[in-house]
């Protein structure tokens, strides 16, 4: 096996073993990107020089002995998605308007990385500002699905799942606001975690929508999403949303099985067509979570048929409220250079927060809110998680919806109830149907982020599709 | 549903070029009148979720720190003056 091909836990036991250094794991990663990257375009900023220079102060570290239990992280080489500020390195939101913008701060999130010992290796494509659920609205090109490069890889976190899927990385960090985590792990074939909002700090990551950003990350498996949780999470000084609880031991109680568990699965929406294969594959999932011994039961979600008009006002006005920063004096560009899905998310929101509109979008959005997260609540007395499909469809053709904004936002449809409820979901793959990936997401109540890696593991222990690579 | 998206842009102080008009009336419209689905929602008497920590009051004692120096603020600025930031005129005769 090659080096960049490696999960976290590989590359960990290598390194400590000495069977290979940071250095020469970093160099396999730099030599894939060379590799792959001019077709897929997952890369906005390589940091080879930087990514070297880290390589080799973390074999020096490993060599003074016992450095890994400090240093949980250490020579691991990773991506950052081109939305968290990193000093003294290019952060463009994938936006013309910050082209050229170098941030005097790392965000929490990159500190904490770096203290780990990881070793970022550069800064991933995006939808511009994290807006869209396929890819293509970077202001710098869309990023390639690795599995059928005619096809979107999912969006918005798009380049960090492509390097990942494609063994350009180790591991690579996400957001997720409305599925821009879960979507593409499930159109890559990747594991990707959503975290409970609050759990994971906020600061210096580009805002989108304030009160449903979530901090993520992308890893080849369950095991490793674990791990990199237990290095972000935890209370920020700097983001005073984060949460005061201490997190769990993620990793305590991974391999204990899920016999006994009360799983609930959303396999039908009355408002909504499925097609076969995807039913078939969840369906799958769901049989070898019952050998596994969960008892799983099928369930309705029946607010997820107003979760996208619900999310498509609330996330705008966020979103236009964010953006308003953006005047082009402190730093970036002039208001004129932001790209049309901004624009319209923009407009959209200054129109439903506007005298005369608020109550009947904005405030009519937040009291529906209220009964979305109210139905996950109710669920949670009855089951310790909930599974559906991610997508409710398979990855498409570049350029299929770009011109159709309510085509696009529909592919949200399954992924944004979580983040209306505030509550953590695990994208974990279940198979492919005409050769393109497809994934489910693990959900449960807030902060039970342990229980959703204890299931993902067992299943993937289970079904290893995490082996499954694609043919670049 | 239809939006005045001339107005809009400009409480948005988003600069539109002509062209642009007719393209975002339309997909904005289109997206409006989705959105509506949710008077279909009956609300009644339903509080409103703004945020879901449920904390409140969040604070910390306000003592000074070192914080950027006026060079790094300044850095990223295309237009400074005498360690300043360089603005438009607000107030012209």
């Amino acid at each position: 096996m090659k080096l960049n091909e490696l999960t976290i836990k590989e590359a960990k036991e290598g390194l400590s073993k000495k069977e290979f250094s940071s250095v020469e794991l970093t160099t396999a990663c730099l030599r894939q990107i060379r590799k792959h990257n001019p077709s897929l375009n997952a890369f906005i900023t390589i940091t080879e020089k930087e990514a070297l220079e880290s390589a080799k102060k973390a074999d020096d570290l490993a060599s003074q002995g016992d450095a890994f239990k400090a240093s949980p992280l250490l020579g691991i080489p990773i991506t950052l998605k081109d939305l968290f500020s990193t000093k003294g390195i290019k952060t463009t939101a994938a936006s013309k308007v910050l082209e050229d913008y170098v941030p005097t701060y790392d965000a929490t999130v990159v500190s904490k990385l770096k203290d780990a010992g990881a070793v970022i290796i550069g800064k991933t494509n995006l939808d511009a500002w994290a807006h869209g659920s396929s890819g293509e609205n970077s202001d710098f090109g869309p990023t390639k699905n690795p599995w059928n490069k005619e096809y979107v890889p999912g969006g918005s976190s798009s380049g960090s799942a492509v390097a990942l899927a494609s063994d350009m990385c180790i591991a690579s960090t996400g957001t997720d606001t409305g599925g821009s985590i879960r979507l593409p792990a499930s159109f890559c074939n990747v594991i990707g975690l959503k975290p409970t909002y609050s759990r994971v700090s906020r600061y210096g990551i580009i805002a989108m929508a304030s009160s449903l950003d979530s901090i993520g990350h992308f890893t080849k498996t369950v095991e490793d999403s674990a791990l990199f949780l237990s290095v972000t999470a935890g209370q920020d000084q700097m983001d005073a949303t984060t949460s005061p609880n201490a997190p769990e031991d993620y990793l305590k109680n991974l391999k204990n099985g899920i016999k006994g568990m009360r799983i609930g699965i959303v396999s039908q929406y009355s408002f909504l067509g499925i097609e076969d294969n995807l039913k078939k594959l969840l369906a799958e999932a769901s049989e070898t979570l019952k050998k596994l011994g969960a008892k799983v039961e099928n369930i309705s979600l029946p607010t997820t048929q107003y979760a996208t008009a619900c999310y498509y006002i609330i996330q705008p006005s966020e979103v236009s409220s964010n953006l308003a920063r953006y005047d082009g004096i402190r730093f970036g560009s002039a208001r004129s250079a932001f790209g049309d899905e901004a624009k319209r998310r923009i407009m959209l929101g200054t129109y439903t927060l506007s005298a005369g509109y608020y109550d009947a979008y904005y405030r009519k959005a937040m009291q529906v809110r209220t009964l979305i997260k109210k139905d996950f609540d109710d669920k949670w007395k009855k089951y310790d998680a909930i599974i559906s499909l991610v997508s409710p469809t398979l990855p498409w053709k570049l350029g299929e919806k770009i011109n159709d904004p309510v085509k696009m936002y529909m592919s949200d449809v399954l992924t944004v109830t979580p983040n209306l409820a505030g509550i953590p979901g695990l994208s974990v793959p279940i198979g492919f149907s005409d050769g393109l990936p497809v994934g489910m997401q693990i959900l449960g109540p807030q902060f039970s982020e342990a229980k959703l890696f204890q299931i993902g593991h067992a299943y993937e222990q289970a079904t290893q599709w995490y082996t499954h690579k694609p043919k670049l | 549903m239809k939006i005045d998206v001339v107005h809009v842009a400009q409480l948005a102080n988003l600069p539109l070029k002509p062209e642009e008009k007719e393209k975002f009336e339309k997909q904005l419209s289109e997206i409006l009148t989705y959105v509506e689905k949710l008077k279909e929602v009956d609300t009644k008497s339903v509080e409103i979720t703004s945020q879901v920590t449920g904390l409140e009051n969040v604070t910390r004692k306000d003592e000074a720190k070192p914080s950027l120096s006026q060079e790094e603020a300044l850095s990223e600025t295309k237009s400074q003056h005498n360690e300043f930031f360089k603005v438009k005129a607000v107030f012209e005769n």
